[in-house]
């Protein structure tokens, strides 16, 4: 697997890539590293996160969409064929270790630890800044390849090699 | 919780719409739910901004998940009285097909209800009941009222 970690192809296409998903620009989502098959996001604490008014804590779904959103990012598309690079989730699980705290923002990585023909298989972890205790952890598989509508950002990687 | 209890104290212990206005991430969804008897169901109205896919375009998985998530403890509050909201222990979630941008339904089914655990199977479809999206199930962390 190639590694383009500093100013490479795929570094700009992830994050034309990222910029292209309404619901993670919605959420906040900023890229904070990035290499094929890895990658870091922060979602800076928001009201509009909040699932809790007593306590200010953000709404577990909140979790739930960023993991998500990470693992599919970290997804290897390098490597792929263009009508490869449409990825849909099959399957994600969650476990949620301990509730969020309130006016911290949210961590996750993710990595996708093997890759098949047809499936991606990627577990993340979600924390707060400053904190490294695990608020969150999940598995997730990718379908490869799940339609034709290439993701913008991916469309034209050759020559990254 | 302040929440809750306030709720009650309003008769609205059972409104679940009035909970999901205080909920300001329920807000930000545009998270609707239907009453009829009782018998819930939760209505998440299309918006640009619960788009994963804009090329298709289909609704990000995060949203589905989210979105499941909340039919399943909303149908515990409604179901239960509880102290706080429960919490997630686990959630899984499997994508059946893609969401198109038309308008999410969801209804759950309590599997098991513990003292302390539930165990919920929630479900989303869109124009077609029988055409699930997706579907979910988990356990939660309960606080009964009298606890």
């Amino acid at each position: 697997m190639s590694d383009a970690g500093s100013g490479g192809w795929a570094e700009h296409g992830i994050h034309e890539h990222l910029a292209h998903i309404p619901h993670a620009r919605a959420l906040g989502v900023v890229l904070v590293e990035y290499r094929d098959g890895h990658c870091v996001v922060r979602v800076p604490y928001s009201e509009h996160l909040v699932g809790d008014p007593d306590t200010g804590v953000i709404h577990g779904g909140v979790i739930t969409a960023v993991l998500d959103n990470a693992s599919g990012m970290a997804v290897p598309r390098q490597d792929l064929a263009p009508e490869q690079r449409a990825i849909a989730t099959l399957d994600l699980r969650i476990d949620y270790m301990r509730p969020a705290e309130p006016h911290k923002d949210l961590m996750v990585t993710a990595e996708c630890y093997q890759l098949t023909r047809s499936v991606a298989f990627v577990r993340a972890r979600a924390w707060q800044a400053d904190d490294e205790k695990l608020i969150a952890s999940s598995v997730a598989t990718f379908m490869l390849g799940a339609n034709r509508a290439v993701p913008p950002g991916f469309n034209n990687l050759e020559g990254a090699k | 919780m302040k929440l809750l209890r306030e709720l009650r104290a309003e008769g609205k212990g059972q409104d679940m719409a009035a909970l999901l206005e205080r909920i300001p991430y329920a807000r930000f969804l545009g998270l609707e739910v239907d009453r009829k008897g009782n018998e819930l169901t939760t209505v998440l109205p299309f918006a640009e901004h619960l788009i994963g896919n804009v090329a298709l375009p289909a609704l990000h998985g995060g949203t589905i998940g989210a979105f499941l998530e909340f039919t399943a403890v909303i149908q515990l509050l409604f179901d239960t009285e509880s102290e706080r909201l429960p919490k997630t222990v686990d959630i899984s979630i499997d994508y059946l097909r893609s969401g198109r941008p038309v308008t999410t339904y969801g209804r759950a089914i309590i599997t098991k209800h513990g003292r302390r655990v539930a165990n919920v199977r929630a479900e989303a479809w869109q124009e077609d009941r029988s055409r699930l999206i997706a579907t979910a199930h988990g356990h939660f962390l309960l606080t009964p009222v009298d606890e």
